[in-house]
Parts: structure tokens; sequence; C-alpha cells
């Protein structure tokens, strides 16, 4: 394989939301050299490839960013970092000004107001946020996008980031990147437990399958520390298709009703996790199937529903065409996805200080990467790129870039080319997928368990996934394309591994779905004030519980090098 | 969830396979596209929206209550022209504005 060394200010590992924006900001402030690093191509890559629909993160007209703050800690039930969420909900409503001004269309009244949805939300054509954002990036002038480069590994030494390693996808090349700087902000995780349809259609998924946890595999393996794995995200979907409820709970006021027609949502609770536990007991107890009601709205609302959804969802349209009725005709029945690993809806992810950096030193995270702030969606993943790309431009203002040690580069690509190299693996890539989504289906809480474990399921999820990881280093790939699909499986039984520790290490039920331990089904008080967090030290997952600061004080590491 | 990519009317232009986030589509020996990862698709629909003819198409698997119609968008200006085909010949359009918000 060939290898091009390239050296930078700052690395961005991912050319999404978070990275795009932090991008656009180091622009701004600096005449930082930037190289963003992308798996796919900018235009469109990343959670919103497809477009979305509402931006769900706004502060509006007579709320405060600590209504926000307050909001998103109910949601959680106190598993947050208000120092986070302050810092980033004082942004959003400049980052929403500033995707307008990209070109973004967002509903205004007749004063020029934008037009909210509920308290937090605001009316948006998305479809093209993903374009315009990659537009902007490619007017700057410090910044170099390299698309189909997959970032495999950090290059780390003596508790500092050097740089990164990856491989082209296309170009067949080993890629050496030194920086000063790195941003983490590569997403989330899907494809770590068996999909709702395993089959044909195991891609559809609500988060996008592209998105395998290599941000929080890269942090793992090189020792950084993070935090609540443990709760995991399970969102509320359309059955099938996997679209979006939000826009018919909120846009039409869709109530979720069971097989008896009885409105079943207030008997469980309202927060997001409650959502999903009540359609999945509902289910249990033989009152399923369940449903949004859709059934009597106008046929206006029909009209812009079906336009909704082509604007984020298209399979939900084309399934209500296919079936020859509208929403206002038949309730639209809905499911719980299989569980996620995502920083943006939930607290998992890098545990970083109020500047969202790591534990590593020079080691930045944002938006879905990025632990302990949840509710962020994309506006709150623009404020994390923007916060970190600030942090980032001071940190690297009496830096170089240091040279990666020539013995820790000749491991990386060793390793990338035995698993192009001679050899007969005895199972295919896709053929350990399916066996890690099977064990974390059945011992981890997946769908199969109504998302319920206990620690001897976990115990027994353990030990297999080790099984599959030692597997996993007999794989052989014939081009570099099969060779990201070693590394992205590498990567999220990387995840699972710390996922499982995590959930074995918060020894009660806090939240209902997200982590459903049947050996400690109440809440507890002690686990009420922690945060679970973990360092894999020496090849072991060490857990580490720090106690919940309440109040938004600013939070540094104390022991970062 | 997948694609079809009609190869008599694809000119080979690789804008699909550039904006693909799941680096599925690939080109063949005759220079035109196609899905070498049907199973690995997301449904974005990115590719939909980029193909300069019209050539691509998306449907919802079996396994997930797909009964053969195919999507299709034909952009004109600010208007995304959706249409999609159903096995009985009939067509229905949508059209969408995309200066207009969504409603909801």
């Amino acid at each position: 394989m060939k290898t091009k060394r390239l050296k930078t200010d700052i690395l961005i590992i991912g050319g999404g939301t978070a990275g795009c924006y932090a991008a656009l900001t180091i622009a701004e402030n600096s005449d930082a050299k930037v190289l963003i690093c992308e798996k796919a191509h900018i235009k469109r890559s990343g959670c919103l490839a497809a477009g979305v629909n509402a931006l769900n993160a706004y502060i509006t007209e007579g709320k405060t960013p600590q209504y926000y703050v307050d909001y998103a800690k109910k949601d959680a039930d106190g598993i947050v970092r208000e120092d986070l969420l302050l810092t980033m909900s004082e942004r959003l409503n400049a980052v929403t000004e500033r995707l307008e001004k990209l070109g973004l269309v967002i509903l205004k009244d007749k004063n020029g107001k934008y037009v909210t949805r509920g308290d937090r939300n605001l009316k948006i054509n998305g479809e093209n946020i993903k374009p315009l954002l990659a537009e902007a990036v490619g007017k700057l002038g410090n910044t170099t996008v390299l698309n189909r480069v997959n970032i495999t590994d950090l290059a780390v030494s003596g508790g500092r980031v050097l740089g990164a390693y990856g491989i082209g996808i296309e170009d067949e090349t080993f890629y050496i990147i030194e920086a000063s700087a790195v941003l983490i902000a590569s997403g989330g995780a899907a494809g770590l437990y068996k999909p709702n349809n395993p089959g044909f259609s195991r891609h559809k998924m609500w988060y996008p399958p592209f998105n395998t946890g290599a941000g929080y595999a890269m942090g793992i393996k090189a020792g950084a520390e993070m935090t609540t794995f443990e709760m995991r995200f399970i969102a509320l979907r359309c059955k099938d298709t996997i679209a979006p409820t939000g826009t018919l709970a909120q846009g039409v006021g869709a109530r979720q009703i069971n097989s008896l027609g009885e409105v079943y949502e207030s008997k469980y609770g309202l927060t997001t996790s409650e959502r999903v536990y009540g359609t999945v007991r509902e289910n249990a107890e033989g009152r399923g199937p369940c449903y949004l009601r859709t059934e009597g709205i106008t046929k206006e609302q029909d009209e812009s529903l079906l336009k909704a959804y082509l604007n984020m969802a298209p399979s939900q349209t084309l399934k209500w065409i296919e079936s020859g009725l509208d929403p206002s005709q038949q309730n639209v029945e809905i499911e719980g996805t299989e569980p996620y690993i995502v920083g943006g809806h939930t607290a998992s992810g890098f545990w970083v200080d109020t500047h969202r950096a790591t534990t590593i030193g020079g080691l930045y995270a944002a938006g879905d990467a990025a632990g302990g702030c949840p509710q962020k969606y994309v506006t709150g993943a623009l404020a994390e790129g923007e916060i970190a790309a600030l942090s980032m431009i001071g940190y690297i203002a009496d830096k170089s870039p240091e040279s990666i040690e020539k013995s820790d580069i000749k491991a990386h690509i060793g390793e990338a080319e035995r698993f192009l190299g001679a050899g007969v693996s005895p199972y295919t890539t896709e053929q350990l997928e399916e066996a890690m989504q099977t064990v974390m289906d059945s011992y981890a809480g997946g769908i199969k368990t109504g998302y319920r474990y206990n620690e001897s399921q976990l115990a027994v999820a353990e030990r297999k996934i080790g099984q599959l990881i030692t597997l996993s280093d007999q794989l052989r790939a014939a081009d570099n394309q099969e060779l990201m699909y070693i590394y992205e499986l590498k990567e999220r039984l990387t995840v699972c591994r710390s996922v499982i520790a995590h959930l074995r290490a918060r020894k009660e039920t806090r939240w209902h779905s997200f982590a459903e331990n049947l050996d400690y089904p109440e809440k507890s008080k002690i686990y009420g004030r922690k945060f679970v967090n973990s360092v894999l030290e020496n090849g072991e997952i060490k857990i580490i519980l720090r106690d919940i600061n309440e109040g938004g004080a600013a939070f540094e590491h104390c022991d970062k090098q | 969830m997948s694609i079809a990519i009609n190869s008599e009317k694809c000119i080979g232009c690789g804008s699909c396979k550039t904006v693909c986030p799941g680096s599925l589509i690939k080109l063949n020996g005759d220079g035109k596209a196609y899905i070498k990862y049907p199973k690995d698709c997301w449904g974005c629909t990115s590719c939909i929206k980029e193909c300069p003819v019209y050539a691509i198409s998306f449907y919802l698997g079996a396994d997930i209550g797909g009964a053969g119609s195919m999507l299709h968008t034909e952009p004109e200006g600010n208007i995304l022209q959706w249409l999609i085909d159903r096995p009985d010949g009939s067509r229905i359009e949508i059209d969408i504005d995309r200066r207009e918000s969504n409603k909801y």
C-alpha cells in the first residue's frame, strides 16, 4: 500500500455537522491550517445526509439557556454535565442565525420572527442542510477536505495526541497525519445491536449505519476517559421505515395509543426513554400493536406530512403512498429501534472539560462523539463544534506538530497490510458483524429482550464479544473498502465491550429501556449522584465513578497531561 | 431499502458515487454506475437528488412492506419534484418548494 504523510495544525476527524462548523469557526478566528478527513463526502455525509426536519434545540422567546439545561437534565434524570449544557445552550441561537445566513430556510412570521414548534423547536426546510455546510467549508482558504479517507487510529504519545492514521478508500493509500490538535467529530455508533429488520433492509435504521463509533473506539484505545455509555439511545420510530415520530407527535399532535385505542403515553411518562418504555410494555402485556393516532387529521395536514417526510425520511412518504391510505385514514404503527450510542441525544461519549478537551492533550470532541451533554440535536452539535474550535485555536498557539515515532507508524501500517495480505479467515467481516449484533441483542439488552438485561447475561455478552474481537484479527480484505469494513467492525466491537462494562457498572435502573437492569430494577440514590466513566488501562476497562456537580460551574480535568 | 440504477439512462458521470455516504456505488467496466452493496443502503436518497438524468429510483424492501413502487426526484430550480411510479403504471407527483419551510 502507498503511504502519504501530511502535516496540519488542526485535524478534524469527520466532516459532518460539528466538524464542518468547527472548520468555519477556525477559519474565522485564526489562520491555522485545517484538514478535514471524511470517510464519505462532506456534501452528504453523517446523520444529516437525507436532511433534517426541524431544529430541535433553540432558546425561544421568553426562555433562557438555563431553561434548556433544566429540560435536558430532567430528561436524563440528572445524569448530565450542566457546564456543558449551559455553554452549548448559550450558543444555540447564534449558530441558528448563522445557519440561516448560510442559506437554510427557517420559517418566519410576518414580523420576521422565527415560528416555533413547541418550547424549543424551529420549523425549517432542512433537506439541503449538509450541502449548505459543505459549500461554506469549500470556500475556506486554509481548510483542506480529504474525502473518502477513513481515520482508524490516533497517534498518541506521553498523554498527548500527535495525529492520526487513516486509509484512503479509493486511492489504496495509508495516511499518516501529524497535527498539533485533533477534533473527534466522527459521530456516534449504529449497528452494535441487531437492527429492527436484519434482512435486506438491515440498514434502514434511524442513525446512519456508516457511523460506527470510530471516534469512541479511537479514544478508548488511546486511553481517553469515556462517560455514560450505559445511557443508550433507543428511538421511537414509525414501524418498518424507522422514520421519525416527533413530526407526528409535535406537528399534528398525534398521541400514542395501543390496539384498544387507549392513550397510554401518560401512564408511563413523557421523557424520551419513557415513551419507548411504554410502547415496549404495552406490547409485552398484549395490547399491541401501538400507534401514533393520526386518523382524523385534515387533508391539508396529510399533504403537509407527505412533504415533511420527503424532506427527511422519504421512505415514510413512499410507505403511505404504497398503502393507498393517507395518515388521516390510518394510524401510524410505532416501534422502538435497536439501541444506539449517540452523545447528541444521550450523555455517552468522551469525558470532556468545559472547553471540550478530552483527557488526552490536544484531543477535543464535539457533537455525537462528546459525552455529558444530551439533547444537542443539530444546533447543539454546531455549538460544540464552535466551542471546540475556539479551544483548539488557543491550544495550538504555542505548539507545532511533533513527529510521530517511526515504530508507531510501522506498527499501524503493518496491521493494515496484514489484513490485506495472504491468509484465510474462516469467517467474513459480515458474519462477525452479525454475530456481534446477535450477542448484543440477546445478552446486552437488545430488541429481543425488550431492552432488559441482568448481570449474568452481561457476563455472557462480555465473553462472547471478547471471542469476536479475537476472531476479527484473522479477517482478510481484498481492497481498502473491505479493509474499512474490518476496521469498522473492530470499532464496533471495542465500543460494545465498553457499553457492556458501563451497563454492568450502573447498578440501578435510572432510565427504563435505555438501561434496564433486571438485577437492580429501581433507581439508586448513590448512582443518581454518579457518572459512570471508564478508561482502558493495560487492556482492561477500569470503571471510575465520578460525582455529579450541580450547577454550571466550569469543569477542568485535574489530572490532565 | 435500496436503490435501482437504470443503466440505459446512466451517463456515467459519477455524481451518485461521489455523494453516497456509504461509498456503496461504483462504476462498472462500461463506466456505468451500479450499487455494489445494495443491502447496505441507508435510503437517504442523496444519489437520487444528484443524478442529472434521473436514472436512480428508490424502493422499500419487501421485508419492510415494499410493494414495488419506485420513487425518484426531478429537481427544477427551487422545486423538488418527487415522482412515485406504482406497479400499475400510475404516477403520483409531489412538488416541494425548497424556499418553503415544513409546516411541522
